[in-house]
């Protein structure tokens, strides 16, 4: 079927009408994708145009979990190797992130590391030994202030305005690596060999099984830059991150108080404010100015 | 005019034909790399800008320099350099065509790269990046071009060419700058967070280039029957006399605040680069003190009168300054800032073969561009009888 120009003009004219129509088809509950159709007649609309007006899944009005600024506390206290390994372990499995032996290739988003390592500058002789044997467990901070975001060329990274998560379009992403010179955390991987296994090539499967471990989830090209999203896609569907799930059921088997705790900074009586509230917590680099959104109890 | 490009010796289209053989291995070794990633590089995810931005930086400086000889000639009438300017604009074409190809091939992601327009994003300064280098690239060819057809034609160039001429010398300036801006605007790393960045970038270009430039005129007046003459050279080595010493200056600048403060995060990365860290011995070590050692004997050679007048002697200063700056600038500074990374730990960085080969072939591909731009050039100057000096 040829597009003439009366056509083109409907179809033109009725996506005009729905972005209009869009929040009132909202609130009356009429999706307007169906509106559309039936206006249109039957009349093919153009997959990108219907894209606009899907709605992620699991987005749906009650069922995510929303916040005005996420944040993440780290009682370091309550974590050993084990469930700190875990949290590792479920984090990587749900986001698909591979494991590569060259340490140069890493993908990393949450790892361990050392009290001096995570706070450099603020170690000295007399540190309690307990407190450098501690697996801290570092990830992005999702910055209030975020100096990825600032230097990113094609905004593939950016800090999402109604919650604070700082995210990656992986899509977008040319591969530049400013934003890996930029964090001042070294929180940000890349993709320097292809991630996924490749048909006929084992040496390059990446991953402990023949398949992604997360089917859901995509899996990465070579040549962009990824890290920690503060499990935004878990978010959406109602669920806390993948490490906090774990660590929390571990700590309650353990008879401990939850290592990591995640919550709304902006709401006075969420658990993570409460907790601010209780203990002395530190950040990483406060004096860079950046106002990372994950908070430390040491 | 292109067409004097296209006659010439044999020496001439062996050139050529070397330059292209070494492109060519350049551009296998870069499919090999689009294809698997750049892992096939020594980059790792703590030293994540490697030889390729390094090179990319040092060349801006060599194409910012075109202004030293643009600057006289047209600024203050200093006729001399009229017989050099076109020389020195090629150069720069050559020098910022190398800039963004040296990018291009540190791209993950190359086929997207045109996400940087369909997103602009002002607040970035590799935005801004883009947008300097390809205007001094765009400034360079159109200028150089018309002055050199006019000057075929035995007419002054025309009139509304001034402008852009003027508007070329704040340009070299700017992509200067804004290449120091991508390094210096960074928290959390000490190495690069220090305001005489881009101070210091400018007086390592302003010697670096007019030295290229100096063993490019040599070069010319060997092979060709035109000669950038005397003076200009002399002049040019004053140029970059002053530049060099500067450039020391600058870095010596450096050394006391990081040094008198005693802020570890900045003192770090000059201990790795000059004594390596911890215990770690690294082969920069030695790198970075030839270069400043060779830094340092030109300056000695080029601040007597009696030295720097002699040409055999100048030639030598000047390979001295371009092996001083290019270790310093398009090795040190990109690795020095990575390493130790901002967790305090240390990843050592070396290229590998492919990533040289890339690198040679990006060498080459400029090269291959002066040679035929330099041709035309010489071919012009010849035929309008400005051949000799």
């Amino acid at each position: 079927m040829a597009v003439n120009r009366r056509k083109f003009l409907k179809i033109g004219g009725a996506s005009i009408l729905a972005f209009g129509a869009k929040p009132a088809a909202d609130a009356l509950g009429i999706s307007p994708t169906e509106w559309l159709d039936e206006k249109l007649g039957g009349f093919t609309i153009p997959e990108t145009l219907l894209h606009l007006f899907r709605k992620p899944a699991g987005s749906v009005a009650g069922e995510a979990l929303t916040a005005k600024r996420w944040a993440m506390v780290v009682n370091v206290r309550a974590l050993d190797e084990e469930i700190a390994e875990a949290c590792k372990e479920a984090c990587h499995r749900v986001h698909n992130v591979p494991e590569i032996d060259n340490p140069k290739h890493e993908i990393k988003w949450i790892w361990q590391e050392e009290y001096e390592h995570v706070f450099p500058g603020q170690q000295h002789e007399h540190v309690d030994e307990a407190l450098k044997k501690l697996p801290f467990l570092v990830m992005c901070n999702h910055c209030f202030n975020p100096p990825c975001c600032r230097v990113c060329p094609t905004k593939a990274t950016f800090k999402r305005k109604k919650d604070g998560i700082v995210l990656m379009d992986m899509h977008r992403c040319i591969g530049c690596r400013f934003c890996m010179a930029a964090c001042p955390f070294g929180a940000r991987s890349f993709n320097w060999i292809i991630p996924w296994p490749r048909a006929g090539a084992e040496e390059e499967r990446r991953f402990k099984g023949k398949e992604p471990p997360t089917p859901d989830y995509p899996t990465r090209a070579k040549g962009v830059v990824e890290k920690c999203n503060f499990c935004a896609e878990r978010l959406a569907k109602g669920q806390i991150p993948a490490c906090v799930e774990v660590s929390q059921e571990l700590c309650k088997k353990k008879g401990r108080e939850p290592a990591l705790v995640f919550g709304d900074l902006e709401d006075p009586d969420s658990e993570v404010r409460q907790l601010l509230r209780l203990h002395y917590t530190i950040r990483r680099k406060p004096e860079l100015g950046s106002h990372p959104n994950v908070y430390y109890i040491v | 005019m292109l067409e004097k490009a296209f006659v010439g010796g044999r020496k001439y289209w062996l050139l050529i034909a070397c330059l292209l053989g070494v492109i060519g291995v350049g551009f296998i070794m870069w499919l090999w790399q689009f294809r698997v990633g750049l892992g096939i590089t020594g980059m790792s995810r703590d030293v994540s800008w490697g030889f390729y931005i390094g090179q990319f930086t040092y060349l801006v400086g060599v194409a910012a320099a075109g202004v030293m000889v643009v600057l006289p000639y047209y600024l203050h009438h200093y006729k001399a350099f009229g017989r050099i300017t076109i020389l020195a604009e090629f150069m720069a074409i050559g020098a910022v065509s190398m800039c963004l190809l040296f990018i291009l091939v540190d791209l993950g992601n190359p086929v997207r790269m045109i996400n940087v327009l369909l997103h602009p994003t002002p607040r970035s300064v590799l935005f801004w990046d883009m947008i300097v280098l390809n205007g001094y690239l765009f400034l360079n060819i159109f200028v150089g071009w018309n002055v050199l057809s006019a000057e075929r034609k035995g007419s002054p160039p025309p009139g509304w060419i001034k402008p852009f001429i003027y508007l070329s010398i704040p340009w070299a300036i700017s992509i200067h700058t804004v290449t120091a801006y991508l390094y210096a605007g960074l928290p959390g790393r000490g190495f690069w967070l220090t305001a005489i960045m881009a101070p210091r970038f400018l007086s390592s270009a302003f010697c670096a280039g007019p030295a290229i430039l100096i063993l490019l005129c040599l070069i010319v007046r060997k092979t060709t029957k035109f000669d950038p003459g005397k003076e200009q050279i002399r002049t040019l080595g004053s140029i970059v006399t002053y530049a060099l010493v500067l450039n020391v200056f600058f870095f010596l600048c450096e050394l006391f605040t990081v040094f008198y403060s005693q802020i570890p995060g900045h003192m770090h990365h000059f201990h790795y680069l000059f004594f390596g860290h911890e215990g770690h011995v690294v082969k920069l070590v030695p790198l970075m003190w030839l270069a400043f050692a060779c830094m340092t004997a030109a300056i000695v050679l080029l601040v007597i009168p009696v030295t720097r007048r002699n040409e055999g002697i100048l030639t030598v200063a000047c390979v001295l300054t371009v092996v001083g700056t290019w270790i310093d600038k398009g090795f040190g500074l990109v690795v020095g800032g990575f390493v130790p990374n901002p967790l305090e730990r240390i990843t050592d960085y070396w290229p590998t073969v492919p990533e040289t080969l890339i690198a040679l072939g990006v060498w080459a591909t400029g090269f291959l561009i002066i040679s035929l731009l330099y041709k035309v050039a010489t071919s012009v100057k010849v035929e309008v009888g400005a051949g000799q000096a």
